[in-house]
Formats: C-alpha cells, sequence, structure tokens
C-alpha cells in the first residue's frame, strides 16, 4: 500500500482486507486468508484490534444521528400520491424483469439441476422437443410469449451453471430474445429471436450465440 | 416467517404497489438518512433527500435489473443526490480540502482530550476526516459494503476502495495522535 508501482507485499494485502474482515463482509476464502495471517502475526493481531475499535465507534457515531421526522415520508408519499394510479406495465414490455421474476421461481429447482447436470454431455434429445406445448404454460403471472413458427425459428439454449439471473436476462436483452416456454428437463430453454429469416443469419445468431459461453453453454436451432 | 425479500419489493413496487413501498422505505430509510446526513449535514436537506431517493426508487423500480443488492442501489442513487445538493458532479468524488471546509468541529482534538474519553475522542476524529474518508469508513463499518460494493456505490475501482480505505485509516491514526492518542 506504499508505493504505487510495487506490487504490495502478503501482509500488506492482507492488512488492507481487515476493515472488511471486522465488519464480515469478505468472501470466506478471504476471511480464512486474513485468519490464517493473524495468528502468526502479533502486530497484524493489533491493528486488527485498531480496526474493530473504529468499526465500534463508527457504529456508535451513525446510531447516535438519529432518525428522520415523519416529514419524510409524507413528503414522499405526497409525491407518490400526486402522480396518480400507475397503469399496470404490459409485462410483455419488461422482459428483463419478469424474466428476472420468472427464473428466480425456478431458481432453486433449475440451478440445482443445472449444477447436476454441469459435467454430462450436452445431448439434444428429440423426444424432449415433443413434451413442448407453449399453448398449456400457466406459468403464474409470468406470461410466456406465445409460438409462431412465422415469426422466426426456435432455438434451444441451456445456461451455463455459473450465469447468473442477471447475466441470463442481460443475454435476453442483447439478442432481443423471448422465452417461449417452460424449461424442459435438462433445463433446455426454448426461445425465440425475432427478425430471423434467413439461414444465413440463423447461423450468425447461433454462432454468436456459441461465444457466450459464460452464459449459455449449449445452442441449437429447433428444427 | 421469512420477510419478502427487497428484490421481491422491488419487482411489486414497480407494478405500482405502494404497500411494497411503505415496507421498502421503513426498512432502509433510517440507514440511507444517516449516510446522506454524514454527507450533506444538514438535517432538513437530508430529509428531502431521502424523499427523492425513495421517489426515484417508486419511478424507476422496473428498471433495477438486480446486478447489485437493493440496499446498494439505494445507496447510490443517495450519494447521487446527496452530491448533486452539494453541487458537485459525482465522478469527482469529494475534494478533500473543499470537504474540510464543511467540517463542523466544536472543538480540536485537543480539547476533547481532555474529557479523558477516549471514545469521545475516536468519534470525534471520524467527525473529523474528510468527507470522502468518511463516506468509505461508513461504507464499510456501518453500511457493511464489500469491497465490490463499495466500488459500485462510489464509481471506483475496487483496488481504489482499498487504497482509499487504507489512507482513510491512516489519516484516523494521525488525528488520533495528534489528539494524544496513541494506538497502542
Amino acid at each position: 500500500m506504499n508505493t504505487i508501482n510495487q506490487e504490495p507485499s502478503e501482509r500488506e494485502q492482507v492488512e488492507a482486507l481487515l476493515p472488511w474482515h471486522a465488519a464480515g463482509t469478505l468472501s470466506r476464502r478471504e476471511a480464512e486468508r486474513v485468519e490464517r495471517a493473524l495468528a502468526g502475526d502479533r502486530e497484524l493481531a493489533r491493528q486488527f484490534e485498531l480496526v474493530r475499535e473504529e468499526l465500534y465507534e463508527t457504529i456508535h457515531l451513525n446510531e447516535s444521528l438519529g432518525t428522520p421526522s415523519t416529514r419524510a415520508v409524507q413528503k414522499l408519499f405526497a409525491a407518490i400520491e400526486a402522480e396518480g394510479p400507475r397503469a399496470p406495465k404490459r409485462r410483455s414490455f419488461d422482459l428483463a424483469g419478469r424474466l428476472a421474476t420468472f427464473l428466480s421461481r425456478f431458481a432453486p429447482r433449475t440451478l440445482a439441476y443445472v449444477a447436476a447436470a454441469g459435467g454430462l454431455a450436452i445431448v439434444v434429445q428429440g423426444a424432449m422437443l415433443t413434451k413442448w406445448a407453449v399453448k398449456e404454460q400457466t406459468a403464474n403471472e409470468f406470461t410466456l410469449a406465445s409460438q409462431s413458427s412465422s415469426e422466426g425459428p426456435s432455438i434451444m439454449v441451456r445456461f451455463a451453471p455459473g450465469a447468473t439471473v442477471s447475466d441470463i436476462t442481460s443475454f435476453l436483452a442483447a439478442y432481443k430474445a423471448q422465452l417461449i416456454a417452460r424449461p424442459e428437463p435438462g433445463n433446455f430453454y426454448q426461445i425465440r429471436i425475432s427478425g430471423l429469416k434467413s439461414a444465413d443469419e440463423i447461423a450468425t445468431i447461433v454462432g454468436k450465440i456459441q461465444r457466450e459461453s459464460k452464459v449459455v453453454d449449449f445452442v441449437a436451432v429447433r428444427e | 416467517m421469512q420477510a419478502t425479500s427487497d428484490e421481491a419489493l422491488i419487482a411489486r413496487i414497480a407494478s405500482g404497489d405502494r404497500l411494497a413501498m411503505q415496507v421498502l422505505f421503513a426498512r432502509h430509510h433510517v440507514r440511507i438518512y444517516r449516510f446522506v446526513l454524514r454527507l450533506v449535514r444538514d438535517q432538513w436537506k437530508a430529509e428531502d433527500l431521502i424523499s427523492e431517493v425513495f421517489l426515484d426508487v417508486w419511478r424507476q423500480a422496473d428498471r433495477f435489473e438486480g446486478r447489485s443488492t437493493v440496499s446498494t442501489w439505494l445507496l447510490a442513487i443517495a450519494r447521487f443526490k446527496a452530491l448533486s445538493a452539494l453541487r458537485r458532479k459525482p465522478e469527482e468524488g469529494l475534494d478533500e480540502d473543499a470537504a474540510l471546509e464543511i467540517e463542523d468541529l466544536a472543538d480540536n482534538p485537543e480539547v476533547t482530550l481532555e474529557k479523558k474519553d477516549r471514545s469521545a475522542v475516536i468519534r470525534k476524529c471520524l467527525m473529523g476526516l474528510s468527507a470522502e474518508h468518511r463516506e468509505i469508513i461508513d461504507l464499510v463499518y456501518y453500511h457493511e459494503k464489500s469491497v465490490e460494493e463499495v466500488a459500485k456505490i462510489v464509481g471506483i475501482p475496487e483496488n481504489t476502495v482499498k487504497t482509499r480505505m487504507f489512507y482513510a485509516r491512516k489519516k484516523l491514526a494521525e488525528m488520533l495522535k495528534a489528539a494524544g492518542l496513541e494506538q497502542e
């Protein structure tokens, strides 16, 4: 930390992490790293005690600041009231939001499944596709886009185990893709990208998606 | 019973649910207020600003992408508004010299030391830090934000977060020493 051009030593790096260790906001790996260093370095342990004291006093100081008066909440809700009732947004236009909600609902099952299946070879099974029945969807509040072959081909994707919901929604938004069916066994999703007509366009997009390995670990056009 | 997550509240707010707005406000407004107050040092202005922060949430909830926690998002909005209120652009950060001009030390650390109250001296010195250093210390210690979250709120690289925290602590140590408090 003392020089700009020189790589900080291990001790300096650990010392820089002490405030976050005291606050309990380090990752487990980093916390263990700090704990190991503290166990063998009395000076560092002394530094940590000082950090803990700073933390305690900072909390004390902030807690002594009191609370805002009711004026703040009154002003807020008066402003909200003045805006009038909000017209419900058509979910079909809120792709990122509705997909985040949708995927979150499936998260425990889906993510566990994807993680478990992560090491398996990826095989598209025709039989799996036959189970596809978009119009029978009853996905709670989420309404999937209806499928129509005239709006372009459907593309099957499977999201990478490490992809977050945010990654997935960003990916779908970037490609202007719509989710058109609930996940199939194996966590394959069908998406449709509007505007795709020619075989070349489709091949180009599929090739592009294949390079999105952080988010998608499988992609194929559904025949 | 599990409380509704902040993210779920934001989704409900996006659809116009005022009750969800009330719950989110009740859950976060005190901390946001204290964060803003520490920056603007004016209770009246801080109250106005938190109203504006949550009004932004009401209007922009559908744009929340979940890339950070809701509290981090709120703090980032609050910081932007506080800095705007101080007529500063957020990307410029807080100039230390200028920030010191708005300090409100009732007496200097030496005088405080006479109280023989170690805690009081430390708190006094914490208040005497520049706004930039106060901000990072508050975010780390009081708001319990990780390096990554602080980087998002303040808009600086993660390594800069660590460096800034290091220098904030160094400055604090110097002030404590000047106040006669040796850190043993």
